[in-house]
C-alpha cells in the first residue's frame, strides 16, 4: 500500500475541505457562545466537570450509547434503533478505519484532514497484504452497515408504521436537502470505491462491483467524477448541518456534557438550551408520545415543532406551544437525545409572563391548627389544595395512619397555602417562593420529623424546591408500602382486578413506580394498562397546561381511560388526588384512590 | 322623581355608560369564556384564600364588567393559581389563564 500522488492531493478534496472547515468554526463559535451565556454558577460546573475523571468516564459511556449507539431507541423499537445506531456507528467505524488505515500505511499523510476520507482515492495498492484485505473487509462492511440504514432510513419516510411510529416530523426544504445529501452520501461512496477498486483494492463488495462496471464501463473515466461527487455531497452536508435537523450529530456529545456536568435550563434561548434545542433530531418520537396528538390540530404543539420554532426565534408561536404543553413530561421520557423540552417550555412562560404584582402579605394569617404546634407528633400530613377537593383521599389517609397507629398530625385540616408548584408549572418561579417561604416556617413550627403528602403535584415541589433538611418528605404510596412491610398494616386480597395509572408527575416527575404497585399486588390482582411507568398517559386535568381547553382535555381523560382499560380491569386506581377528580365523570369503571383500597383491605 | 310607592335602591343601581368597557371587551376577545360565567361561586367557595384573603373570583369577573379595576387587581394580586377554581368550575372556564389574562391586560396603563 502506497501513495499514489506525491502531492497528495487533488482539486475535488476542495469541497469537502469547504465543507467541514465551516462546519467547524460554526462550533467552536457556537459552543464559545453557549459556555459565555451560561450562568456564572453553571459555567464554574461545567469547567468543574471537565476535571473529574469519573465525569469522564459517565460521559465517555453515555456518549457511545447515546450518541453512536442509540441503546435509547433500541430498547423501545429495535427496528429504528438498528436504523439509527447503524449510520451513526457505521460511519463512526468508516471514519475511525480511515484514520487507522492512514496512519498504518502512510503516517505522514496523516497531517491532512481530507486524506483519510478519500484514503481509497490517493492509495495504490502494492501486494495482496493480510493487514490491507482485513482492512478492506471491514471497510465494506461498516459501508454495507451504514448502506442498509440508510435504505431503511428511506423506507421509512414511506411506511413509518413499520417501525413503530404512526406519526413522523414533516421535514422543511433545508431538511430535506440535507436528507437527500446524507442518502447519497453512501451509495456514491460505494460507487467511488468501486471504480478505484482496481487501483487501491477492495473487499467483499467494493471488488464485485469493479469487475461488473468494467464490463460495460470504462472505470478509470469514472473515478474522478464519482469521487467529485462524493467530495461535493460531504460539503453541501455540512454547509446545510447547521440549518437542519441533522445538527444534532455534532451538539449531542456537548449536550451530554452538559448534562453530566449537572446544569439546568434557565433561559430558553441561551446558554443550555441552545445545546438542548441543537440537539432535537426532529426524529418525532414526541409526536406518537404527547397526550394532545388525539388531535390532528394539536400536532403543531408536538414538542418537536417548539424546538424547531425556538430554533428560529419564532417566539409568538412558540409561547402558544408553550403554554398549551401539559407538561406530563412524556416527551422527555421518550427522547432518544433527552431533551428536557418541559423546563425549556416552563422557563419561556416564565420570560413571556406578564409583569404581575403579587401580594402574600395575607399568608401571616394561616397557621397550624390547634394542638399541632410544639407536639411531639413525628408525621405531618399535607393534604394539599388538590385533595382538599377529593375529601375521600384525606378520610382514608387519616383511617390508615389511625390503623397503623402512626403518631401524626394534619397540617392543613383547616386550608391551607398552596405548595406553589402550579405557579412554577406556570414559569412564576419567584411568586411562588413566598409560597414555599411560609409553608417552611410552618412545617419547622411543627417539630414533624416526616413531611406526608398525597399529592404528587406537592410531592415534587417539596422534593426539589424547598429546603427542609432533617424532614423526610415522603409520598403516600411510599409510606403505606413501607408500613405493609413493616407490618404494621396487613391487606387482605380482595381478588379484584385493578389497574394502576401512574400519575404523571409521580412516575415521571418522581420515579416512583414500584411501591404502589407492590401495595396493590398485596389488596388485589394487580393488572398493567396498555402503557404504563415511564409511558403513562396524562389524566388531561394535569395543571401544567394553562390554555387547553376543556374539551380538548376531555379528549384526552377519554384516550388514557382508554389505555387503562386494556386489561378490562374491575377498578382503576390512582394515586393522585387530581386524576382521581379528572377521570371520575368518564371513566366506565370505579376510580378510586390509592388510599382508599388500601383502608378498604386492611385486615 | 314621581313616587310610585316603589323604586330602584339607588345603591345597587349599574349605569353601564359610566364605565369604559374597552378593556373587557379585549378580555372577552382574548378569554371568551368569561362570558360563560354564571356566577355560581364554586370558584370563589373552593378557593384556598377564602378567609384570609379578599380574593373571590365569582367577584372579579362581575366587577370586571362594571370596569371596576383597581379593585379587580388587588384582588387577583393574592391568587395563587393553584387551579382549585379550574377544576370545580361546572362552566368549564379556564379560571387559571382568565387570571393571567386579566393580569396582563389590566396592568397595562
Amino acid at each position: 500500500m502506497k501513495d499514489r500522488f506525491i502531492s497528495g492531493y487533488n482539486d475535488f478534496v476542495l469541497p469537502f475541505v469547504i465543507g467541514m472547515s465551516f462546519i467547524l468554526i460554526y462550533l467552536v463559535i457556537g459552543i464559545i457562545r453557549v459556555i459565555i451565556q451560561l450562568p456564572a454558577a453553571d459555567r464554574k460546573k461545567f469547567f468543574l466537570s471537565l476535571i473529574n475523571p469519573k465525569l469522564w468516564v459517565i460521559n465517555l459511556k453515555d456518549i457511545i450509547c447515546d450518541v453512536l449507539l442509540h441503546t435509547k431507541i433500541w430498547k423501545r423499537k429495535p427496528l429504528l434503533g438498528y436504523m439509527h445506531s447503524s449510520i451513526a456507528f457505521g460511519w463512526f467505524m468508516l471514519i475511525v478505519l480511515g484514520h487507522i488505515e492512514t496512519w498504518l500505511f502512510v503516517p505522514d499523510r496523516l497531517s491532512t484532514f481530507y486524506y483519510p476520507v478519500f484514503f481509497r482515492f490517493f492509495v495504490m495498492e502494492t501486494d495482496h497484504t493480510l493487514k490491507g484485505s482485513f482492512f478492506f473487509f471491514l471497510m465494506d462492511f461498516f459501508l454495507l452497515v451504514v448502506l442498509s440504514g440508510v435504505f431503511l432510513a428511506m423506507f421509512k419516510r414511506i411506511r413509518s408504521m413499520m417501525f413503530g411510529m404512526r406519526r413522523t416530523t414533516r421535514n422543511q426544504i433545508p431538511d430535506r436537502l440535507a436528507m437527500y445529501c446524507l442518502w447519497a452520501i453512501f451509495p456514491v461512496r460505494l460507487l467511488a470505491e468501486s471504480f478505484t477498486a482496481g487501483i487501491a483494492g477492495g473487499s467483499f463488495l467494493t471488488r464485485p462491483m469493479y469487475w461488473l462496471f468494467s464490463n460495460f464501463l470504462t472505470n478509470t473515466y469514472h473515478i474522478l467524477p464519482t469521487w467529485w461527487a462524493y467530495s461535493t455531497l460531504l460539503g453541501t452536508f455540512f454547509v446545510l448541518l447547521p440549518f437542519t435537523r441533522y445538527m444534532h450529530i455534532p451538539t449531542e456529545a456537548f449536550l451530554i456534557v452538559l448534562r453530566n456536568a449537572g446544569i439546568k435550563v434557565s433561559h430558553p434561548r441561551k446558554g443550555y438550551s441552545i445545546a438542548q434545542i441543537y440537539s432535537c433530531s426532529n426524529c418525532g418520537m414526541c409526536i406518537d408520545a404527547c397526550p394532545m396528538m388525539g388531535q390532528k390540530k394539536n400536532l403543531r404543539f408536538a414538542t418537536v415543532y417548539f424546538n424547531r420554532l425556538l430554533r428560529r426565534r419564532n417566539w409568538a408561536r412558540c409561547e402558544e406551544s408553550a403554554d398549551k404543553c401539559l407538561m406530563c413530561g412524556k416527551c422527555v421520557a421518550v427522547c432518544p437525545v433527552g431533551v428536557d423540552s418541559c423546563n425549556i417550555k416552563r422557563s419561556l412562560r416564565g420570560l413571556r409572563a406578564a409583569p404581575a404584582p403579587a401580594d402574600y402579605s395575607y399568608f401571616t394569617s394561616y397557621s397550624l391548627p390547634e394542638g399541632v404546634e410544639n407536639s411531639q407528633e413525628k408525621v405531618l400530613y399535607y393534604a394539599g389544595c388538590m385533595t382538599q377537593l377529593t375529601p375521600v383521599i384525606s378520610k382514608a389517609v387519616a383511617a390508615v395512619l389511625d390503623h397503623a397507629g402512626v403518631d401524626w398530625s394534619f397540617m392543613d385540616r383547616d386550608g391551607g397555602i398552596c405548595c406553589g408548584r402550579p405557579l412554577i408549572l406556570a414559569g412564576r418561579d419567584e411568586r411562588a417562593q413566598e409560597m414555599i417561604r411560609r409553608n417552611t416556617e410552618l412545617i419547622r413550627q411543627s417539630g414533624a420529623t416526616t413531611l406526608l403528602l398525597s399529592c404528587p403535584i406537592c410531592y415534587k415541589v417539596f422534593r426539589e424546591n424547598y429546603d427542609l433538611k432533617g424532614i423526610r418528605i415522603v409520598h403516600y404510596t411510599e409510606y403505606f408500602d413501607e408500613l405493609v412491610r413493616l407490618g404494621r398494616i396487613t391487606l387482605r386480597n380482595s381478588g379484584e382486578k385493578i389497574v394502576y395509572h401512574d400519575p404523571c408527575e409521580l412516575g415521571r416527575g418522581c420515579k416512583v413506580y414500584r411501591q404502589p404497585r407492590r401495595v396493590l399486588s398485596a389488596a388485589g390482582e394487580l393488572v398493567e394498562a396498555e402503557k404504563h411507568h415511564d409511558e403513562s398517559i396524562c389524566c388531561g386535568g394535569s395543571l401544567g397546561s394553562l390554555t387547553l381547553s376543556y374539551e380538548d382535555r376531555k379528549d384526552i381523560t377519554l384516550k388514557a381511560l382508554d389505555n387503562l382499560m386494556y386489561a378490562s380491569p374491575e377498578r382503576i386506581v390512582t394515586a393522585c388526588p387530581l386524576c382521581l377528580k379528572t377521570f371520575s365523570p368518564y371513566s366506565p369503571r370505579k376510580v378510586s384512590d390509592f388510599a382508599e383500597v388500601v383502608a378498604q383491605n386492611m385486615n | 322623581m314621581i313616587d310610585f310607592g316603589y323604586g330602584i335602591s339607588p345603591s345597587s343601581a349599574i349605569n353601564l355608560d359610566k364605565f369604559d368597557r374597552t378593556r373587557f371587551e379585549e378580555l372577552a376577545r382574548e378569554e371568551p369564556d368569561v362570558l360563560k360565567c354564571m356566577a355560581c361561586g364554586s370558584c370563589a367557595a373552593s378557593c384556598p384564600t377564602a378567609g384570609h384573603s379578599d380574593m373571590n373570583l365569582r367577584r372579579v369577573i362581575l366587577l370586571l364588567g362594571r370596569g371596576r379595576e383597581d379593585e379587580v387587581l388587588r384582588m387577583v394580586s393574592h391568587c395563587m393559581l393553584c387551579g382549585k377554581c379550574l377544576i370545580v368550575c361546572p362552566r368549564g372556564i379556564n379560571t387559571r389563564h382568565l387570571i393571567l389574562s386579566v393580569t396582563k391586560i389590566y396592568q397595562k396603563k
